[in-house]
This record gives C-alpha cells, sequence and structure tokens, in this order.
C-alpha cells in the first residue's frame, strides 16, 4: 500500500516546453514596424488677410491630368525629368539676389528660392501612385538642393541631419545644435508647396 | 555499497535546469507585453505606393490613420469595388472623416493634441478625387500635418 501514499507529482519538466512554443508564437507573430512616408502640410482653409501678389514667373506650375501625363509649365514633360526641371526653377536665382544659387540665372524663372512656388495641379481622375510620384519628386528636388548646401555649409547631407534632429533617441544637446543648422538650411530652400484643389474634369 | 554510490567531492554537479521555465516565461512576458495587436482589421486592399524622399513616423502615439483603398473579396458583394474609406473598423463617407479626426484628437492627451500628424494609408490605385475630399475635410478640421505613408523604394516602380 505504500504506493498510494500520495497522488504522484506532476512532471514539470515539459512546462519549458511549453513555455518556449509560446515564446516563439509570440516572437513570430511581433511585428515592431514604424511607417514611413511623405510629411506634408495641407494649406490652413482660412485665406490670408494679405493678398500676396506673386509674379507669374516665380510659379512653376504641375499639372497632373487623369491619364498620368504631366505639364510643367505649359509644357508636356516626362516624369523622369520633372526633378531636374523642378531644381532648375528653385535654383534659378534670377534677380540675383541670391548667393549660393547654382543655376542659369535666367530673367525669365524665378528671381530667388525664398521667392518660388511650385504650385501642384491634379485631376479628380489622377491615380493616387502618379501623384505620390511627382510628390516624390518634388519633395526629391527641395532635398537635393537642401543637400548641396548643407554638404557645402556643414560637410553633411541635409537628410541625415534631419532625420537625426527627428529622431527621439538623439540627446537633447546634440539635437539643439542640429536645430540651428537644419532650420538655416530650410530657409535657404523653403518648400513652397502649393496644392490647388482638384479640377473635376 | 553505498560506498560506491557516493559521488566523488570533485565532480561537477550538474547544472539545475529548475530556473529555465522561470527564465523563459519571463521572456515570454516581455513578448506578450510588447506585442502590440492590430486594432482594427484590414477592409480594404492597402498596397501603399513606392516613395524615396520618406521621413519615419517615429511617435505611434501621435499619429491617427485612415486607410483608403478597394474592399477587399469578402466586403466587395456588399459595398462595391470602388475605393472606400475605412476609419477604425468601419467604411466611411468623406464627410465623416472630419467627425472621426476629431473624436480621435479629443481621446489623446492634451499636450499630444496640436502635434498630431494624420497618416493616409492609400492603396495605390484609388483615384485622387476621394484624396482631396479627405483633405478637404482635414483642414476644415485644423488636422493640417499629413502623412502618405509608403514604401520605401523607387517611386518611379509605381507608374507600372
Amino acid at each position: 500500500m505504500a504506493r498510494r501514499a500520495g497522488a504522484p507529482e506532476v512532471s514539470a519538466g515539459s512546462m519549458a516546453d511549453i513555455a518556449f512554443l509560446l515564446l516563439i508564437f509570440f516572437l513570430v507573430t511581433t511585428t515592431i514596424e514604424t511607417d514611413a512616408g511623405l510629411d506634408r502640410m495641407l494649406p490652413p482653409i482660412e485665406p490670408p488677410d494679405t493678398d500676396v501678389i506673386i509674379k507669374q514667373k516665380n510659379i512653376f506650375q504641375v499639372n497632373i491630368n487623369k491619364n498620368g501625363q504631366l505639364l510643367a509649365d505649359d509644357e508636356l514633360i516626362d516624369l523622369k525629368d520633372l526633378r531636374s526641371k523642378a531644381m532648375a526653377f528653385l535654383d534659378n536665382g534670377g534677380d540675383g539676389t541670391c548667393s549660393y544659387c547654382q543655376g542659369v540665372k535666367n530673367p525669365e524663372s524665378s528671381d530667388n528660392p525664398t521667392k518660388a512656388i511650385i504650385s501642384l495641379k491634379n485631376d479628380r481622375e489622377t491615380k493616387y501612385s502618379t501623384y505620390i510620384t511627382v510628390q516624390n519628386e518634388l519633395v526629391g528636388a527641395y532635398n537635393d538642393l537642401r543637400n548641396r548646401e548643407a554638404q557645402r555649409l556643414f560637410g553633411r547631407k541635409f537628410v541625415d541631419m534631419e532625420a537625426e534632429y527627428l529622431n527621439p533617441e538623439t540627446p537633447d544637446d546634440v539635437k539643439e545644435q542640429l536645430k540651428e543648422k537644419v532650420k538655416k538650411i530650410q530657409e535657404l530652400f523653403p518648400q513652397k508647396l502649393s496644392e490647388a484643389e482638384t479640377s473635376s474634369n | 555499497m553505498s560506498k560506491f554510490a557516493k559521488k566523488k567531492d570533485g565532480e561537477v554537479p550538474a547544472v539545475s535546469t529548475a530556473s529555465l521555465p522561470d527564465i523563459v516565461f519571463m521572456l515570454l512576458f516581455f513578448f506578450m507585453t510588447v506585442t502590440v495587436m492590430k486594432d482594427s482589421s484590414l477592409k480594404v486592399e492597402n498596397v501603399l505606393p513606392n516613395a524615396s524622399e520618406i521621413k519615419k513616423l517615429e511617435k505611434k502615439d501621435r499619429v491617427i490613420y485612415i486607410y483608403v483603398g478597394k474592399p477587399t473579396k469578402e466586403y466587395q458583394k456588399v459595398f462595391g469595388t470602388e475605393p472606400k474609406i475605412q476609419l477604425n473598423d468601419k467604411f466611411a463617407n468623406p464627410s465623416e472623416v472630419g467627425d472621426y479626426v476629431l473624436m480621435e484628437r479629443a481621446k489623446k492627451p492634451q499636450e499630444l493634441q496640436n502635434v498630431l500628424t494624420t497618416a493616409l494609408k492609400v492603396d495605390k490605385n484609388a483615384k485622387m478625387g476621394l484624396i482631396s475630399d479627405i483633405k478637404e475635410e482635414l483642414r476644415k478640421v485644423n488636422a493640417l500635418k499629413v502623412n502618405y505613408t509608403t514604401y520605401e523604394g523607387d517611386a518611379f516602380r509605381n507608374l507600372q
């Protein structure tokens, strides 16, 4: 009767296996994803109090039609050429007040990067992917120019500086330093990208 | 015989594995707590376009998500195949976007309410008309910071 003395002990040896199984399940299902995308600011709905008169030559008009074709400054162009076109427009420095511009100084094009405005207009039927590509190219044009200036002034790419500045893990004192530099570059080539309301046909 | 059964003093004792379950459980609890279950299941097709000039959305708690795309197969019978907006768990009209953003904004802590970003997760086959309507609604409620969420890649691949 010695065998009946107590219930046999439950073996805990497989506990580790069970726990491992669960662990592996959670390891596999966990997705630590960070979303990324194009940051844009929408224009506020109230119109500005004062009417600003903008010279036609300071506006770079980009139109996308419903077939994904591109009209830049009344010229049908290929999407691949948009970036260089936009850069040439922004970097033009037509009135000679821009000391860092390397453009052709065409008096018919923009006066100064701080005055140059890119206006983007699209059709209601335009595909979203085309729109994103155009946005990407325009942002890219600004980034390329800013990179060039940052490289010249601080020996470093603007996009890297900005990424480090926006990274929450960057220590505060480094951030403070970067803020100045990022601001300065942004002022050299301010992003003036206006989006008009879409046309219905 | 007990003389033989006795272990010699110089022998190394076996490493006890009794604490192994505890260690594994600790890891398990770590992963259980950091795992974020998706709060809304996608009811729309959501293949994002590619872009190269992207910025990361660092702080998750400051983001409001809006999904746009064609309803998935099981919903196509009811909702058709035209791209729709998904807010949380249901389909919505463009006119409801404003209210949704205001509601989500009210849920966030006070100090974050002014720095919120609206992430637009739009399928690449959607049309700009719908996006314009959303943008118009966002402007009405003064949610001006938007992020067109994309994959990282060559933007020209979108055109194919």
